[in-house]
């Protein structure tokens, strides 16, 4: 079971011209800070992590306050137990491996648990490099050891700054199952910053999307992947719907496998992973077309029928339709068609979806777009 | 064989506890002076960054008679530290360890600011997250990594108050067992009519001397650097 650990934060932070204000809650699970770089969000958990000091508002973890302007609080960042893994991994270069990532514990009372110490070196898979010294280690195994000797402090909350930032996308594919491993196995919650929507959509329960400082919305991923107002940030041409689907067959004839989701079925090209699986997918605005009236002979074998809820404003050659199939879809068409088949809100239309164009490597990242959610 | 005298042996002992306790001295003040230097910002900061260098760039006889003005029995300080302490450092061995360490002052200072710019404070902010206080951040992680420009401050240092020459003779005078370090007894040596050998012994002691302090700092320095590769 996770653990609820509430997280609260209400702060104000200026620096030159730029001016943080964000009022984020959350708990347990993983949240992913998503924006732009320089919407604020490394400033944003360096104060969390106390590295930097807000000019006003609190934070609190649990019923834990770790910064009160109020009531002049403020507690130094070794005194917060939280874990900080940085976007350049930050190994300490005169320690080995293992040095480093047993850092930590001279400063922490207890003795280290040796199942949890195992149960980190194998997660993170740092047997064979115990010995060895920061400077040999490729970025993806630098990362991974800065991950686990920020997980050996014991720490309440995890912060990550774009920990794939710097890798190359091999290196990324490397590290993701590690990441997404520490997210089902730990019971520490994660604050994840990125700005790679992919990464996001694959990693996050929670999302909190910033813009020039500000918190401009919050919420579930699937939420706010399928809010047309949020595309503009969340991403134009990489973004879409996001589903929670679940494998329910695999059709060897073909080398397809059928996903369900709310009273749908969704045949894509195989992916390997066993059937009852659940899986997080993304569906882009591009690969959905639509149609007034119902195709019969279609090379695209997955066609929903759906309501449109909304169409995003005119303005450009291409409108966004939010559509409505028991759960939400986005399709990406031009203005021309909009006009031309004399769409509306409310009006029943007809989705479809190109099976080919939903494949692992749809993302540019060189792994699977959808996630394990169990 | 090469048998040293005890003159060239007292010379020898004076030289190595006055660069000795010159060292003593600059090894802390230096830490303390490259970090406000390379870690502060306030007001005032290149003046002190001058005062600091001014040794360097000082004809070191300027640096000895200042050093007289203000610690011989009439000076300032000089009477402070008699009246307190009863205590005297003008003409004496201590004296040369404070005009020595002085005119090494500022190498030592360049050293250990140069390697503690070098260090990305980064690593220290890492560590305050993993639970270090500063005080346990400094030992662990910024001392550790500025070892190199400890070591070549420390060897810059040593060598630099061996051969201190200008300051000396100026503040603390030349006296056979209490002041005449090597290069003193040298000096002495090439003033006496029959002193050319006795002034080529020195010469070859001076050289082996510093030549084994380079030595056994390169040693060790690349030690210490195959560690933080």
């Amino acid at each position: 079971m996770q653990k609820k650990l509430y997280i609260n934060i209400d702060i104000k932070r200026k620096k030159d011209d730029f001016m943080l204000s964000a009022k984020i809650q959350t708990k347990g699970g993983l949240t992913a800070f998503f924006g732009r770089s320089g919407s604020g969000k490394t400033t944003l958990i360096d104060l969390i992590s106390g590295l930097d000091t807000p000019d006003s508002g609190t934070i609190t973890i649990g019923d834990q306050v770790l910064f009160d302007s109020e009531s002049r609080i403020n507690v130094a960042p070794e005194k917060r137990n939280i874990g900080y893994v940085f976007q350049e991994g930050r190994l300490f270069p005169h320690l080995n491996v293992k040095s480093n990532l047993l850092y930590a514990r001279r400063f922490i009372n207890t003795a280290l648990d040796p199942v949890m110490f195992k149960t980190i070196i194998n997660l993170l898979g740092l047997e064979h490099l115990l010995n060895r010294r920061p400077s040999t280690l490729s970025g993806g195994e630098k990362q991974r050891v800065a991950i686990g000797r920020a997980l050996l402090a014991e720490p309440q909350l995890l912060l990550m700054d774009e920990p794939l930032a710097s890798l190359d996308s091999e290196r990324k594919a490397e590290i993701l199952p590690f990441i997404e491993n520490l997210r089902d196995h730990l019971k520490t919650p994660i604050l994840y910053v990125s700005h790679a929507i992919d990464e996001v959509i694959r990693l996050a329960d929670i999302m909190v999307l910033l813009d020039h400082g500000s918190v401009i919305a919050q919420g579930e991923v699937e939420d706010l992947m399928s809010r047309l107002d949020l595309r503009p940030l969340t991403g134009r041409y990489e973004a879409g719907a996001v589903l929670s689907v679940q494998i329910t067959a695999h059709d060897t004839e073909y080398g397809l496998t059928e996903l369900s989701f709310s009273d749908h079925k969704l045949m894509i090209p195989h992916i390997d992973l066993p059937i009852g699986a659940h899986l997080r997918m993304r569906i882009r605005a591009r690969d959905v077309s639509l149609s007034t009236s119902k195709p019969i002979q279609t090379s695209i074998l997955n066609v929903f029928e759906a309501k449109i809820i909304e169409i995003s404003p005119d303005g450009s050659s291409q409108s966004e339709i939010l559509l409505d199939m028991g759960a939400p879809l986005i399709a990406r068409i031009t203005r021309k068609s909009v006009v031309e088949l004399n769409m509306k809100v409310g009006d029943t239309i007809y989705a479809m979806v190109k099976a080919a164009a939903i494949d692992r490597h749809s993302l540019g990242l060189g792994g699977t777009h959808v996630r394990q959610t169990n | 064989m090469f048998a040293l005298t005890p003159f060239e042996i007292g010379a020898i002992q004076l030289s190595l506890k006055v660069a000795g306790l010159a060292l003593l001295g600059c090894l802390p003040m230096g830490l303390l002076a490259a970090w406000v230097l390379a870690r502060c910002d306030f007001y005032g900061k290149s003046l002190l960054n001058g005062f600091i260098h001014l040794p360097l760039v000082l004809p070191p006889v300027v640096v000895g008679y200042l050093l007289l003005v203000l610690f011989g029995k009439q000076g300032a300080l000089g009477r402070w530290l008699w009246e307190t302490f009863e205590v005297s450092i003008a003409f004496s061995w201590k004296g040369a360890a404070v005009a020595a360490g002085i005119m090494a002052f500022p190498l030592m200072v360049r050293s250990i600011r140069l390697s503690l710019e070098l260090v990305d404070t980064g690593l220290e902010d890492a560590a305050r997250t993993l639970g270090a206080s500063p005080k346990w951040v400094f030992i662990t992680i910024t001392l550790p990594l500025i070892l190199p420009g400890l070591l070549t401050g420390t060897i810059l240092t040593f060598a630099r108050s061996l051969g201190e020459f200008g300051a000396t003779i100026t503040f603390v005078s030349n006296i056979p067992g209490e002041t005449q370090t090597l290069p003193l007894a040298l000096y002495r040596l090439t003033q006496a009519p029959d002193g050319d050998l006795g002034a080529l012994r020195l010469v070859v002691i001076s050289v082996v001397i510093s030549l084994a302090a380079l030595i056994a700092s390169e040693a060790l320095s690349r030690r210490i650097n195959n560690r933080l590769r």
